[in-house]
């Protein structure tokens, strides 16, 4: 790609900033491209290239740890992107689309109150009130793990769902009325499908915020009970090897393809209004 | 004048949008909000003689920030290693905002200008890293400086060094990972806010005689300055609060506050003492919040 | 009788907003609508048309007053369960579904069978002549079309009335004269009453059975197009029906007298002291000067418009009038600016409204 050249003058190009960008674009990748290739790696390094192989990934699978902490890393991502996803929908549809008032504002704080707190902070919070709930109850399941993360999915569930609310036309829903639908009715056959894509995409929202938090984890999880980033996180004190690029680079695919489709979902909603 | 069933239905409206909101409300106070108030009421706790805490009024925690008891003679002194730790907080967190702005502007401005669907594709290859794992990135970060790294690996082999650079565990790898993890943040709010910008402003300025540095500096940079800040937010927010990224380039010496809060709950042992240390790192983000709400809603800044 | 009368309003008053913010949309409307009747609610923007047809609709309830259907208070009905259907001026047609499921809706709503639904549908789809869009999204189709299935599926369930909100104004305006029509016959063959509400003088004129004026929350008048035209109840009517010209003068006997101090016949009866007088352009005729009973002016301007051509004149007071000729006038008459001619008003042309 060439970057600079005498082409003919434009307002909007500025010296040395297409320069910025590609280096920018380039160094982005570079190290996750690199995480990669060297997953792929024959020899034991994730430096030095002894070849091409598949053998890392069938090795991190045959590590019972890595099953496990897979297994509950993706029971507790799809529980928590239910979750959070539900509860974010019925809000959504009770804070959008009317007049602003101030218990409106009071919720929307509330839920976007994990995207301000640093996760640190809720992590020793959490870890003290679990740890009372723990020894009150006696129970140590994954039950602590779904609800923290239910609740830190929450406003990236939220968020795609009042975008599409909000930029639905209302008088959709007043022409269901018209034609003799109940309120149940008009969001069963009206909002709730139209609804739909945004409700897909705030659900993949979480599912990979849930998947990929660390500290929170860390903090809440009960003896034995590795999700992949904490097992991940644990094996850098150790001498690292290409099983965790090999993990990586599926955690990676799985966030592009989710992406991928993230996009494709809400690119067509901008299909049918006009 | 409004009729009482008018009243009535305004009322039920109000009852909906509560009820309907009250499942989100519950799972956020249970497990994000509420346990805040819970750190609170630690830091005013004495702390226990094997973690946790026991039942009393100490301020201890709160004096413990910034000074420390000799444990001879009982006098305070400032607890130096405290400080060395929040100005290695502040100080990477304000190098990582401005740098990631000094290439963040150039990049988000290039994917502005190009064609609809080449800035597409552009934006796409952003939001990417965005949302991989931010352990992940900084694993990719760490195999590419860390003394047996790639790079070192290259140059030794290349006979440029015979001993590895010494980079990962410096205050400049911390830097270095919290810049590449959080550029992302920077330059999609200056994207939205450039994707806005109205180009003609630019021909306006270079019509009437402004340099193209006259008219970055006094055109676009005052247009633009809404994103400018939205995103120097998003990147020092989350930079102060930084626990992953120093945890693995940083090592064990060089920690910023999230560890060091992290560490009075382990090794430490001073429960009080990291929820006393967790209100700072929280007021320290309302502040910042503060000051960016304060500016975001300054009329003079509506583009 | 109320048996012939489809939706009677009495006294609709709505307000938007409270206390001192609120604003008076529908002041007090009064009005009486007959089974299958097409009606037309006229008048210019933000006089509150729309208002009035969301009160029938049930999406508002009056602030006061009372909305009947055949007789039957439904002022407080929801719009769910009340025989009345609307054809929204976006069309507000569902993206999801495709053209034979939006006309469908309704029919499911209400718990239709399959086979009844399916037939309705068929029927419908051949009212508007859209059979071979049956499997098509909304989006697909053009204004037109989307239009035509707005209207088959507020025809679908059959209501006792439909109220079509400036149904036509995003149409060009081929499309508009040939949606007219269309509209018209649809009415005619269904036997529904059509509430029908524009802005557009011409539309009302062409399609209306009785057009209702309204002006700021009020009905002015209600009557046929002809008799609207002809005989509009003060100068807002008249000037919003059509072009008119405005003279001022004073009754004196059988006759009024002009400020230009000519006299001219009209219908005095109920009028004294100072009153407007309306004509219509193309009542106004053009003859040479001095003719016995004719006003003097002069020509300011003549305009070509095709068919016909519009003459400006000034009276000898400088007011100033505009005759629409069909034809050259008889005689040896220029048109020419300057030129002096005489003016006649055809018999029972002329309009007398009180100040
Ligand atoms: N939802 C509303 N809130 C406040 N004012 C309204 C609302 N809807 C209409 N109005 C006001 O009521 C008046 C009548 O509006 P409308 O019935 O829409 O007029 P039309 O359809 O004849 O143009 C206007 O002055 C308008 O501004
Ligand atoms: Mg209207």
């Amino acid at each position: 790609m060439t970057i600079v050249s005498d082409r003919a003058f434009s307002v909007s190009r500025l010296p040395g900033f297409a320069t910025i960008a590609v280096t920018v674009l380039v160094m982005l990748y570079l190290p996750i491209v690199l995480l990669v290739l060297f997953a792929f790696n024959a020899g034991p390094s994730p430096a030095i290239w002894e070849g091409f192989s598949l053998h890392w990934f069938p090795r991190a699978w045959a590590n019972e740890q890595v099953k496990e902490a897979t297994i509950r890393s993706l029971v507790i991502a799809t529980s928590a992107a239910i979750i959070s996803t539900s509860v974010a929908v019925l809000a959504a549809l009770g804070t959008t689309r009317r007049r602003k008032s101030p218990g409106q504002t009071f919720v929307y704080l509330m839920i976007n109150q994990p995207l301000m707190v640093p996760e640190i902070v809720t992590a020793v919070a959490l870890l003290i009130l679990f740890g009372f709930i723990k020894v009150a109850t006696g129970y140590q399941g994954l039950g602590y793990l779904i609800l923290a993360h239910s609740a830190f999915c929450i406003p990236f569930a939220y968020l795609p769902i009042r975008a599409r609310l909000e930029g639905m036309d209302i008088t959709l829903e007043i022409a269901a009325a018209d034609l003799y639908a109940t309120p149940w009715q008009a969001f069963r056959h009206v909002t709730l499908p139209m609804l739909m894509p945004a409700v897909a995409a705030g659900f993949m929202l979480a599912f990979i915020t849930s998947l990929d938090d660390v500290i929170i984890s860390l903090f809440v999880k009960s003896a034995g009970q590795d999700t992949l980033p904490t097992y991940m996180l644990g094996q850098i004190r150790r001498n690292m090897t290409v099983e965790v690029n090999a993990i990586s680079t599926l955690l990676i695919g799985l966030t592009v393809i989710l992406l991928t489709a993230f996009f494709l979902l809400t690119r067509e909603r901008n299909r049918p209004q006009k | 004048m409004s009729s009482a069933a008018e009243i009535a239905a305004e009322r039920k409206e109000r009852r909906r949008s509560w009820l309907l909101s009250a499942p989100a409300l519950f799972v956020l106070l249970f497990a994000a909000s509420g346990p805040l108030l819970i750190i609170l009421v630690y830091s005013f706790l004495p702390p226990g003689k094997y973690g946790n805490v026991e039942w009393g009024f100490s301020l201890d925690a709160w004096v413990g920030i910034l000074y420390s008891r000799d444990i001879f003679d009982g006098t305070y002194k400032l607890a130096d290693a405290h400080l060395t730790i929040f100005w290695r907080s502040l100080k990477l967190s304000l190098y990582t905002t401005l740098f990631t702005f000094l290439v963040g502007f150039p990049t988000a401005w290039f994917i502005a200008t190009r064609s609809a669907q080449m800035r597409a594709v552009l934006l796409f290859l952003i939001t990417i890293p965005f949302w991989t794992n931010l352990l992940v990135r900084t694993f990719a970060i760490n195999q590419l400086i860390r003394n047996e790294g790639v790079v070192n690996t290259f140059l030794i082999w290349t006979g440029v060094i015979d001993t590895p650079i010494q980079i990962v565990y410096t205050d400049f790898a911390v830097f270095l990972g919290m810049t590449y993890v959080y550029l992302p943040l920077m330059v999609l709010p200056l994207y939205a806010t450039i994707d806005r910008f109205d180009m003609r402003l630019l021909e306006a300025g270079c019509d009437l005689y402004a340099s193209r540095w006259q008219v970055l500096r006094h055109v676009i940079v005052p247009v633009v300055k809404p994103g400018i800040i939205a995103g120097s937010i998003l990147v020092f927010i989350p930079s102060l609060g930084a626990y992953v990224t120093p945890r693995i380039l940083g090592g064990g010496r060089n920690m910023m506050i999230g560890n060091f809060i992290d560490l009075q709950f382990g090794a430490g042992r001073n429960w009080p003492l990291g929820a006393a240390l967790s209100v700072t790192l929280l007021l320290a983000v309302a502040v910042a919040l503060f000051v960016y709400v304060r500016y975001a809603t300054r009329d003079d800044n509506r583009v | 009788m109320s048996s012939a009368i489809a939706i009677e309003t009495r006294r609709a008053l709505k307000e938007y907003g409270t206390g001192s913010h609120a604003v008076r949309a529908l002041d007090g409307v009064c009005v009486r609508i007959d089974k299958g009747e097409f009606f037309t609610l006229l008048g210019p923007s933000g006089c509150g048309k729309t208002t009035l047809l969301r009160l029938i609709a049930g999406f508002e309830t009056p602030t006061s007053g009372q909305i009947l259907l055949h007789g039957k208070n439904i002022t407080t009905v929801p719009p769910n369960l009340r025989p009345v259907n609307t054809v929204f001026q976006s069309y507000a047609l569902f993206p999801h579904l495709t053209v034979a499921d939006n006309i469908a809706f309704s029919l499911r709503m209400l718990g239709r069978s399959r086979s009844d639904v399916l037939q309705t549908v068929e029927r419908m789809l051949s009212l508007v002549r859209l059979e071979s869009f049956a499997s098509r999204k909304p989006q697909q189709l053009s204004g037109g079309q989307q239009q035509r299935v707005a209207l088959a599926r507020a025809l679908a369930p059959e209501p006792k009335v439909l109220l079509l909100d400036e149904p036509l104004s995003a149409l060009d305006l081929k499309l508009r004269k040939e949606m007219q029509r269309e509209l018209k016959r649809l009415q005619t063959e269904t036997g529904i009453t059509f509430i029908f509400v524009t802005h557009d003088q011409e539309e009302a004129l062409t399609m209306s059975d009785r057009i209702a004026v309204m002006r700021s929350g009020k009905i002015l008048q209600v009557g046929a197009p002809r008799e609207i035209y002809n005989h509009p109840v003060d100068r807002f009517v008249a000037d919003f029906i059509g072009e008119t010209n405005f003279l001022s003068g004073r009754v004196e006997g059988d006759k009024i007298r002009l400020s230009s101090g000519e006299l001219v016949a009209a219908e005095t009866e109920g009028h004294s002291g100072s009153v407007t007088l309306a004509v219509r352009p193309e009542q106004v005729g053009i003859c040479p000067a001095g003719t016995s009973d004719s006003l003097t002016a002069e020509i300011v301007d003549t305009v070509y418009f095709g068919t016909d051509t519009h003459c400006h004149l000034s009276l000898a007071d400088e007011t100033e009038l505009v005759a629409r000729l069909q034809s050259p006038p008889s005689g040896n008459i220029g048109l020419s600016r300057g030129e002096k001619v005489g003016i006649k008003f055809n018999p029972g042309a002329v309009q007398v409204l009180n100040e």
